[in-house]
């Protein structure tokens, strides 16, 4: 009961990165029709723009308590993913919206490893240490379940962000906006949305969205690294599609309950399959359920899009 | 009519006569080794690997370029033929097969790896696809590096070494040959070896191509549902691409095995599938001569800039500030960035009488 409480936990907390993640993913496809490829990069650039503040910041001012350089990390962080973002879209597939389907996803892959390439340069190959802003000392609510403030933290920060994108999409005048350009680009623009405004707003949401979930993962493994957005991002792209991809509440659930699924499977694995695989295949589960998924219910838990259309 | 695409392909100014050009290729291809063991062994050895690079790029080419079918991790076919290798001829298991048993069976179980890849992804199109053939290749990569316990299979992350090299008809690839004087060095002669690959797999592609199956290919690259309705069996010519291109994977993967005499998880990375890719884009989807060409110019890549971007950064800034494998990533990005910005259909477009103009790419 105790290790079932705290994988639910664990899962809990990774489950909610994800979904923060998949937001993007999904936000984008809603719009676009286009899986930016980039998009878990943008994780890595927040991480690591938010530590260089933290770093520059803590030794410029000693003595600063951590709440003051967490904030300034995610106020620089959060700009700088946007910026980012903007760009990409702009200079990567803004041009290229009526090509055909290959292009832009080629292109997609081209900015993933440009920023990659770019973080390598400024940052290096080295792993960094990020430092503890928020707690991580244990606490014991029950016996046998360990819960740091972090990992509160980090829940309580992720649902805000969640609740606060859905009333953002679904009360104020951008997200009717974003809704239906979602629906209709071209009806929308006869409507007198501005659809290329709409299109980078969403990338700028979604880039901020993915500057904060760089910060909290990082928290979390107390690591940063260039190519550290690369497997987050594919596991929130799972999440997304696992919950209807172009579906902002599936996103949220496909990232819980991914982040459940891979909690529990590290966890069983090695009874369920007699010893033979252990927990160093934890990133097997994403892509398995990705390809199940897309076999069995293409359509996601929470979608009504076909993914034939894609 | 059976038309010369390297003709086609060149702009008109560029373009010898047809009876000028393919001579000067076929002489271009057998001389190439021995001006590069002019300027020295090492450069040999970057030809070596360009042809098992070309291998590769028209084996991709074929599933991406000819049926439309993004796949992200081609690279694990190129993994299962050289474990195939690794496994059926070293001394790691302690079996030491010919290559014309372990060769085809590396190549077999890539097809197969590639039916079991294509089977369920048929449904998929485009960007799905791309992330299900990416999730694959991980998968591959994390099932070689994790598989040395409880039984020891791969040997893990520090791979399999001491692999037998190519023996033909008795000759050993791996020494230098000694013909009534001369030294020919073991990479002259595996250089051969690959380009006689190459040169069969360039005939059969493009036999391939012209028949009714390339045309069928192209049929449901431009329009699937267009394709089905004319009768196309599109889910088996889908499965075919996919085992096909699986194919040369492997063939490539056992040669690579075989010359380097070591393999590990590291030389599969997804990074390695995205420089395939690369070669494809940048020479020209579909076009087997811009694929062949830019398979040469990335493998030439690393090596040109180890020789000329390092003196040129080092006599303009004093030292080295971006490392050649820097550069070269950064290269390669914005390769793939502003090829699709600006020329979408590569260096050396294809352009066959079944291509619609406005859709190259498609």
């Amino acid at each position: 009961m105790e290790t079932f409480l705290q994988q639910t936990l664990n899962g809990l907390v990774s489950g909610s990165i994800y979904a923060l993640v998949a937001l993007g993913y999904t936000m984008v496809y809603g719009i676009l029709g286009l899986i930016n490829f980039a998009h878990g990069d943008l994780l890595m650039v927040g991480a690591l723009v938010a530590l260089q503040t933290v770093s520059l910041l803590s030794a410029a001012v000693p003595g600063l308590h951590p709440v003051i350089l967490l904030i300034a990390g995610v106020a620089t962080a959060v700009p700088v993913c946007m910026a980012v973002g903007y760009l990409i879209e702009r200079i990567g597939y803004r041009r290229l919206r009526n090509a055909p389907r290959l292009a832009p996803l080629i292109t997609a892959i081209g900015v993933s490893f440009l920023l990659q390439t770019l973080a390598m340069i400024i940052w290096g190959r080295e792993f960094h240490v990020f430092p503890q802003l928020v707690s991580t000392s244990p606490m014991e609510p029950m016996a046998g379940v360990v819960v740091s403030p972090l990992q509160i933290f980090t829940i309580v920060v992720a649902f805000a962000l969640m609740g606060g994108l859905m009333l953002l999409v679904n009360k104020s005048r951008l997200g009717r906006a974003m809704r239906a350009t979602a629906e209709n680009h071209r009806v929308a623009g006869l409507m007198g949305i501005n659809a290329n405004g709409v299109i980078a707003a969403t990338f700028i949401i979604g880039s901020g969205l993915a500057a904060l979930a760089g910060v909290l993962f990082a928290s979390n493994y107390a690591i940063a690294h260039y190519a550290m957005g690369f497997t987050p991002g594919l596991k929130a792209f799972t999440a997304a599609v696992l919950g209807g991809i172009g579906n902002l509440p599936g996103a949220m659930v496909g990232g819980l309950v991914l982040g459940l699924v891979e909690s529990f499977g590290a966890g069983y694995i090695e009874h369920l399959t007699f010893g033979f695989l252990n927990s160093s295949y934890q990133d097997i589960f994403a892509f398995v359920i990705l390809g199940a998924v897309l076999i069995f219910r293409p359509s996601g838990l929470l979608g009504e899009r076909v993914a034939d259309r894609a | 009519m059976t038309t010369n695409s390297t003709a086609l392909a060149l702009p008109a100014s560029f373009a010898l006569d047809r009876r000028v050009q393919r001579p000067l290729v076929i002489l271009l291809a057998l001389a190439a080794p021995l001006i590069a063991l002019a300027m020295g062994k090492s450069w040999v050895r970057v030809l070596d690997f360009a042809l098992l690079y070309v291998l590769l790029a028209i084996g991709l080419n074929l599933v991406v370029g000819f049926a439309g079918l993004l796949d992200l991790g081609y690279i694990a076919f190129y993994a299962v033929g050289a474990y195939t290798w690794a496994f059926l001829a070293s001394p790691h298991f302690g079996i030491h097969l010919p290559f014309w048993i372990v060769l085809p069976l590396g190549a077999a179980f890539a097809g197969l790896a590639g039916i079991a890849l294509g089977f369920p992804t048929l449904r998929l199109r485009g960007d799905y696809l791309a992330i299900v053939t990416l999730g694959f290749g991980e998968i591959i990569r994390i099932f070689m590096n994790n598989l040395n316990q409880p039984i020891n299979i791969t040997n893990g992350p520090q791979g399999i070494d001491s692999i037998d090299p190519l023996t033909i008809a008795g000759l050993d690839l791996s020494r230098d040959l000694d013909l009534f004087g001369f030294q020919i060095s073991s990479l002259l002669l595996y250089y051969y070896a690959f380009l006689a690959c190459v040169v069969f797999a360039l005939i059969l592609v493009r036999r391939l191509q012209i028949s009714r199956i390339g045309r069928a290919w192209a049929a449901i690259r431009d329009d699937e549902l267009a394709a089905k309705a004319i009768g196309i069996d599109t889910r088996m010519m889908k499965l075919l691409a996919f085992a096909l291109g699986a194919t040369f994977g492997g063939v490539s993967g056992g040669l690579f095995a075989a010359f380097q005499g070591f393999v590990s998880p590291e030389s599969f990375s997804l990074m390695e599938s995205i420089v395939v890719l690369t070669m494809i884009v940048l020479g020209g989807m579909g076009n087997l001569a811009g694929v062949v060409v830019g398979a040469i110019m990335l493998t030439a890549l690393p090596e040109v800039l180890r020789h000329f971007a390092v003196p040129m950064q080092m006599a303009l800034f004093g030292k080295t500030l971006l490392d050649p494998e820097v550069l070269r990533m950064l290269l390669l990005s914005l390769a793939m960035i502003v090829m699709m910005l600006v020329r979408p259909a590569g260096l050396l477009p294809a352009r066959t009488r079944y291509a619609h103009r406005d859709r190259r790419t498609a």
